[in-house]
């Protein structure tokens, strides 16, 4: 396993107040800033959290500054933090749909899933307490070093949660070369609050789809392109009140629910259900909501019928991988 | 049963409380650099406190099924209390529950008489006022011995030992709050270090131990609190025959109000507010005597003026004129022939209110968050609310993946209990006040208030359902 170089960890800790739109956690992807002396962190492959010895005191230091920002929950992230009323509930309620819970009190257990953009371990954690087996991983090695430290003093959560500082894409090539068996990928997939900051969703659909197992199910939350989402989250919360700071969004990155539901089907999923979400600025709670206008959460499932997903890789770009599936 | 003197009944009360009596300096670890918790010893919730509210908390929260596989530990500085079979003697100290109560506790199986109307009557009038459910059908409440009812939760508890550990004999000498934000190098849980030496971790700490709460104290969490100039002095009587016992009576003396509670067709439990000048002379009476200021306390007409008396009477016939079918019939309050032997007491009465029910990663039940006065009988039942908030409370946390310490649901518990506690505190302090005084212009307001009220069947029904809830 090898991670990608990242020499332009995300700071981006913007500005006072509470980030309107919900995407703080992407909002440190969009903000490269150059870090001269970081280079300790660059090979956090394994998939357990490290014990605490083998951490720098230089690194807690730098934790520090950023765990204060990711884990207050009146802080920066409270939008985030809320948004877990309607994310975990979600999440939880489609997966007993279809794996029904055996074990009281850890209705999940036995599932694995994988949080992909997870920052600092938000949506990660509960998912972990509720019983899951769950990795996150997120490029930015910061954040993955704070969700590491936060789950590090529960013990409940130190063998069900693990992180990992790298990218959809390696993670699903690295299961490519290693072919690794249907038992290792994921019955769920957590995309939360990330595709509007991705320029290649064909890659990243084809990347979930590819760490699935058949019949798991995806999830994703995400914001809508239309004028009330440009007229809110970018002219309001970035330019007029400051509250994102400005070029976090990018408009033309946002994306319907009706293209993300065509891009999804034609990689083989089968969309479930999509709901609306809204947030209520003053008292910063959220809520169900019928229409999709601003944000809304997805839930597609990859088909247990094994033709399909490869119907799915002959359209995909990367052609070299499956020569053998092509036509020719 | 036992004889408790008056010092050891200051502890006694309806939850256990700790009153260290010496400080015990604590030798404080600092943790620096990264402190690994991986001594296990990390508790999801420790309750410090094993009354009768600390051990229905832990019953509560180990049968969750929400809450299944977590770690449930309750400290108690007393004695494991422990009873093979109902003892024929009453006990003492016995508590007024309400239906909704009863049912939280329903499936730890204590014994329990129930009352099915309550009569209150003024010693300075001859108004009167009579709670019933609708053809004595339902019980209105009640009445349970505080020991019973702990040592059959503590039998429960046993028989959940996978979820829920007791430990006994185990005194809280010190806690250490976590930030509120967490932060590298410092441990996030509430660290709670016992006179033997241990230290235990915990996600959420539940303070249930009394009115003297060492949890509220540490946590500073400013207290409205006043001694009433009152103490409570306890007994079991024995009625002179034996009648169809299913009626609480009250009756409000200028020195405080004097109650009956039934225990049986022959017993019943003796609970009189009064000066502390005269509970000491009460307890210093023989028996015969004591027997005679009981019954004269409840029979004696010496405090009713004649204006009262003509102006209540008049009042009441206009009423009964008006709404001839309102009001119940007149029953009569037994009279008392002798007492338990050895089962008479005192303890002083106050009235208690945290300000603040929670903090990060706390939270305070029962009379550690309120302690109110006997009069209404709801001590109890307020603490057995909080119980019950809480845990619905934390059950739904649990599915939702939440930290169990978070603040969001314990400010929920917080704003429900308090809009529920205040009310009825306050309703308890005004009629405690409202009932002290000999002055004629209070008693008349009183007594037609009451009369008035007593044929109100619908005001009646809405009091009966608020005292229940």
């Amino acid at each position: 396993m090898y991670c990608r170089k990242v020499g332009r960890p995300l700071l981006g800790l913007c500005g006072p107040g509470r980030s309107y739109s919900r995407a703080a956690v992407c909002r440190q992807r969009a903000l490269w800033l150059r870090r001269s002396q970081h280079q300790a962190l660059s090979r956090h492959n394994s998939t357990r959290s490290p014990s605490q010895s083998t951490v720098d005191p230089d690194e807690v230091k730098r934790f520090q500054s950023l765990a204060s920002k990711w884990w207050d929950e009146q802080g920066e992230f409270a939008a985030l933090h809320a948004m877990n009323d309607l994310r975990v509930p979600f999440i939880r309620d489609n997966l007993l749909n279809v794996h029904r819970a055996h074990h009281p009190g850890k209705p999940l257990a036995g599932l694995r899933i994988l949080d992909v953009g997870c920052g600092g371990g938000l949506l990660t954690e509960p998912l972990g307490r509720l019983g899951a087996n769950v990795l996150g991983i997120d490029p930015v090695e910061n954040s993955i070093g704070t969700a590491q430290l936060h789950a590090s003093y529960d013990p409940d959560l130190r063998d069900r949660v693990a992180y990992q500082a790298c990218t959809l894409e390696e993670l699903s090539a690295d299961g490519a070369e290693e072919q690794e068996p249907v038992a290792d990928r994921f019955d769920a997939v957590v995309a939360s609050e990330v595709v509007e900051h991705l320029a290649d969703l064909e890659t990243f659909a084809f990347c979930c789809s590819h760490v699935l197992k058949p019949g798991g199910s995806l999830f994703i939350t995400t914001i809508n392109k239309t004028n009330l989402s440009y007229a809110l989250g970018i002219v309001v919360a970035e330019q007029l009140l400051h509250i994102v700071p400005s070029g976090t969004h990018d408009w033309e990155k946002f994306i319907s629910p009706v293209d993300l539901e065509r891009l999804l089907e034609s990689h083989g999923f089968s969309v479930q259900c999509v709901q609306g979400m809204l947030y209520n600025p003053v008292s910063g709670g959220w809520s169900w909501t019928n229409s999709t206008a601003i944000n809304y959460a997805l839930h597609a499932v990859k088909p247990r019928d094994s033709l399909q997903p490869d119907r799915a890789e002959e359209s995909c770009p990367h052609p070299e991988d499956h020569a053998a599936a092509t036509h020719s | 049963m036992h004889k408790l003197t008056k010092a050891a009944l200051t502890c006694h009360g309806l939850g256990r409380c700790f009153i260290s009596e010496k400080h015990v300096s604590a030798v404080k670890i600092i943790s620096r650099g990264l402190v690994s918790a991986e001594h296990g010893d990390v508790y999801d919730v420790i309750i410090s406190g094993g009354g009768m509210v600390g051990s229905a908390m832990a019953c509560s929260l180990g049968m969750e099924p929400n809450l299944a596989g977590k770690k449930i530990l309750l400290l108690e500085a007393g004695n494991k209390k422990v009873m093979d079979r109902v003892p024929e003697a009453y006990s003492t100290r016995v508590s007024s529950i309400s239906p909704s109560s009863a049912t939280l506790l329903s499936g730890t199986a204590s014994p329990l008489t129930s009352y099915q109307k309550e009569s209150v009557w003024d010693a300075c009038s001859d108004a009167l006022i009579t709670f019933d459910k609708e053809n004595l059908q339902e019980e209105m409440a009640y009445i349970v011995e505080n020991d019973i009812v702990v040592a059959s939760l503590t039998k429960q508890l046993d028989s959940m030992s996978d979820n829920v550990q007791v430990e006994y004999r185990s005194k809280v000498v010190k806690y250490r709050w976590p930030r509120p934000h967490h932060m590298a190098e410092s441990i996030p849980w509430v660290q709670v270090t016992l006179a033997n030496g241990k230290t235990l971790q915990t996600k959420l700490l539940i303070g249930a131990d009394g009115p003297n709460s060492m949890v509220r104290r540490e946590l500073g969490i400013p207290t409205v609190k006043w001694n009433y100039d009152q103490s409570a002095v306890v007994a079991v009587l024995h009625l002179s025959e034996p009648t169809e016992n299913n009626v609480a009576w009250q009756r409000f003396l200028p020195t405080g109000p004097i109650a009956m509670l039934p225990l049986s067709d022959t017993e019943s439990s003796l609970v009189w507010s009064t000066s502390h000048q005269h509970a000491e002379e009460l307890l210093e009476l023989d028996e015969e005597s004591f027997v005679d200021a009981i019954n004269s306390a409840f029979w004696n007409n010496e405090n009713q003026s004649e204006l009262i008396e003509t102006a209540g009477s008049l009042f009441r016939g206009t009423l009964s004129t008006m709404m001839p079918s309102a009001g119940s019939p007149r029953q009569l309050p037994p009279s008392v022939a002798g007492i338990g032997p050895k089962t008479r007491v005192m303890f002083p009465l106050g009235m208690g209110h945290a300000s603040e029910y929670i903090r990060h990663r706390v939270a305070l039940i029962g009379d550690a968050a309120h302690r109110v006065h006997p009069l209404a009988g709801q001590g109890a039942n307020l603490g057995f609310g909080d119980v019950a908030c809480l845990t619905q409370l934390l059950s739904q946390a649990a599915f939702n993946g939440k930290d169990l310490g978070a603040m969001q649901h314990l400010l929920e518990y917080e704003t429900e209990r308090q809009r529920h506690n205040l009310p009825m505190m306050v309703a308890i302090d005004l009629m405690k006040r409202l009932y002290s005084t000999n002055s004629v212009p209070v008693v008349l307001l009183r007594t037609l208030g009451l009369q008035a009220t007593n044929m109100l069947p619908a005001l009646k029904e809405q009091i009966i359902a608020f005292a229940s809830k």
